[in-house]
């Protein structure tokens, strides 16, 4: 026994185990975030898109596929209005859903987009989207939800066939009180 | 310092301050839980022995599938080796107790109240935990019992007795070793159970992190795994087995540092490659932490990912193979005697071998798309669990029992079980290896009536297996109160330590003036 005190070493553990549990709470989750973010893996698009001015490719057609999935508990009709658009890279291009609430009360939407696959959701671009924003419908309204977006003229030369996905969940629990009065 | 244990038995086991009380409590509740998690995987297996729903619903067969694996790691693995280390690394270190006593009483008597809270989400409404002892979201959140929220304060419970128990090990490891006693002198189980505190601090709080964030996503509307608010579940598993695969080594390190202790003892010979195996055992840590995808090669990996994890997860062969060999090589022109520690320790070897490369054939992103979540992980994992980590706990209680109290287990005894134990393990284990090939998912209360004839010689095999832990429970409780006598300070021959300096059994409080180490 070198008759060391335990307290630096109790400290040290200590401290070590709550930075570990901090990492895992408050690190882990954005860096996975910015992880997927950077490489496009997760298949997430970005936020809206600045428009520039692109040079339409007119030499490729690209195929952009629709497809919708309702979450588990979700009883909205929802569904793309067309399931496909051929269009050239650098094109806008603007499509619609078709969404309505066939239950009997006031409920709020909210639609994750993916694109697959992973290695084009970078070169997808949404000028505007319903998908920024919930959707709000009241009691068996109906709505046409618009998205615009151009497909980047850099979108690897290995894609032709891009698909858009959108699963509807149902938000209504989590939105305050607040956005409720607004509906 | 001549004094005892209390002779009030509340007093001694409630209140106990004594590494050797508590020693012996952690090794009980852990038998205890090994009996309670058997009798879960009882279950499963008599489910399992014909194909159709015979016995239980498909629902609680999820909730034994659940606590069976919740039970075993958490509850009799991970306790065993801490009441192990409680035992040993004092008398290891020649030092007089753990360095922290008081939350060494602490951190044990947590656990009851932890199991008893997990195990009783059982009887109540919605029943126990049925998502898979790996509770991935959103199945552990969005489509949980509402008994969940026992199971993440068990969970939390669990983890803050883990810290706690490491945090004790750190302090008496670093700083109460006897004069002469350096760093590279360790006995090889100290080595292990140092490292693996380590590995429990700094991932224990990332377990506790992600059942904080499950709560939060389930009580307080956070969406850390939820898609519909911007969260990811893919995000779960990732943190979850940034926790797991350092947890698999946790399990093993220290079933590590036991078959290094044995193995010289029946070879009469010292331990071969004494720094290699310290560097191998470092190396292992390391690496634990930085392949934790391969878990998850079916989740949608980017192939740069898939291989960078693949080949990580091949690079730990490398290390683990210097210690078998090391094994191996120090058996090598031996003298050797084997009585049932060595049996065991022998099997060890073999088996946990055979349980690596099959580690290895997992390993192999493009073959593990195939395997993924069948049979042969599950046979995969108990060949390293149970023959591993099991195997070495039973061999550690005949090693050492007779050196605690006094009393030699029955020798014969101890072989019959070794070899009911041996052949019960792989006839419940090894067909499964072949029912996975053959496709056959795990998780499932029933199954193709193709998988039938080996799922029964696999339940036959478990039940055997079961039968061989009762026999080990019996040879214990029979040397305890009636073994035969034994005097001789180092009980085995070939033994080496300080531990084996001691008296037997030793007193209450060993080691109250340092003894010198040369």
């Amino acid at each position: 026994m070198n008759g060391a005190s335990h307290k630096p070493v109790i400290i040290k553990s200590i401290f070590a185990a709550i930075v570990m549990f901090l990492f895992a709470i408050f690190v882990l989750p954005p860096l996975y975030d910015l992880f997927c973010e950077i490489t496009g893996i997760g298949g997430k698009t970005s936020g809206p898109y600045q428009a520039e001015r692109l040079t339409v490719d007119e030499t490729r057609l690209v195929e952009v596929q629709f497809v919708v999935a309702n979450n588990a508990t979700m009883p909205w009709e929802f569904y793309p209005v067309k399931e496909k658009v051929f269009i050239h890279p650098g094109e806008p291009k603007e499509i619609s859903y078709y969404a309505k609430n066939l239950t009997g009360k006031d409920m709020i939407g909210q639609a994750i987009p993916n694109i697959l696959p992973n290695n084009a959701a970078d070169y997808f671009h949404k000028t505007e989207c319903f998908c920024f924003n919930n959707q709000p419908l009241s009691a068996g309204d109906d709505a046409e939800l618009m998205v615009r977006f151009i497909i980047d003229p850099d979108l690897p030369k290995s894609v032709n066939t891009v698909t858009l996905s959108y699963t509807i969940f149902d938000i209504t629990d989590r939105v305050t009180d607040l956005q409720m009065t607004q509906l | 310092m001549a004094h005892g244990p209390s002779e009030n038995f509340f007093t001694r086991w409630f209140f106990s301050t004594n590494h050797k009380d508590i020693g012996t409590l952690y090794l009980w509740f852990s038998f205890a839980m090994f009996l309670l998690g058997g009798a879960f995987a009882m279950i499963i297996r008599a489910e399992l022995f014909q194909p159709g729903m015979q016995l239980i619903k498909p629902e609680f067969f999820n909730q034994m599938t659940t606590m069976h694996g919740l039970v075993m790691v958490f509850g009799a693995i991970m306790p065993a080796f801490v009441g192990l280390a409680n035992w040993l690394i004092p008398m290891m270190i020649g030092a007089p107790d753990m360095a922290l006593p008081r939350m060494n009483n602490l951190s044990f008597w947590i656990l009851p109240f932890a199991f008893t809270i997990l195990v009783a989400t059982l009887f109540m409404e919605g029943g126990g935990p049925n998502f898979g002892w790996t509770f991935y979201a959103p199945l552990s959140t969005t489509y949980a019992p509402d008994t969940v929220n026992y199971f993440i304060f068990g969970v939390h419970l669990m983890g803050a007795s883990s810290i706690m128990g490491s945090i004790n090990i750190i302090a008496t490891v670093m700083n109460m070793r006897a004069p002469g006693m350096t760093y590279m002198k360790m006995p090889l189980f100290v080595w292990t159970w140092l490292i693996t505190a380590f590995l429990l601090v700094a991932v224990m709080p990332v377990l506790a992190g992600a059942v904080t964030m499950m709560l939060m996503d389930i009580n307080f509307g956070t969406s850390f795994f939820d898609a519909a608010g911007g969260g990811d579940p893919v995000l779960f598993q990732h943190v979850f087995w940034f926790f797991g695969h350092p947890e698999v080594y946790i399990i093993i390190l220290p079933a590590f540092g036991v078959v290094s202790q044995i193995i010289p003892t029946f070879s009469r010979k010292p331990l071969f490659g004494y720094s290699s195996m310290v560097y191998a055992t470092a190396a292992i840590a390391f690496l634990s932490f930085i392949v934790w995808a391969h878990h998850m090669f079916t989740v949608g990996m980017p192939i740069a990912g898939e291989l960078y994890f693949m080949y990580a997860t091949m690079l730990i062969a490398v290390p683990t193979g210097v210690k078998v060999f090391n094994w191996i090589t120090t058996m090598y022109k031996g003298a050797l005697t084997f009585e049932t520690p060595m049996l065991f320790c022998i099997a060890f070897v073999i088996l946990f071998t055979f349980g690596g490369f099959t580690g290895m054939m997992l390993s192999i992103a493009a073959a593990d798309t195939q395997y993924h979540d069948t049979y042969f992980v599950v046979a995969h994992f108990h060949y390293v669990m149970v023959a591993g980590a099991v195997f070495s706990g039973t061999a550690a209680i005949y090693y050492w029992l007779p050196k605690w109290c006094g009393r030699m287990y029955d020798e014969t005894m101890g072989k019959v079980q070794f070899w009911l134990a041996f052949i019960a393990f792989n006839i419940t284990f090894m067909p499964q290896h072949f029912l996975g090939l053959a496709g056959m998912p795990r998780r499932y209360s029933d199954y193709g009536l193709q998988f039938a004839d080996w799922n029964m010689v696999s339940s036959i095999g478990a039940f055997m297996y079961g039968g061989a832990q009762l026999l080990f429970l019996f040879n214990v409780i029979r040397t305890i109160g009636w073994g035969k006598p034994v005097e001789d300070p180092k009980v085995w021959e070939g033994a080496d330590g300080l531990e084996w300096t001691l008296p037997t059994p030793p007193p209450f409080h060993t080691f109250s003036t340092p003894p010198v180490v040369k």
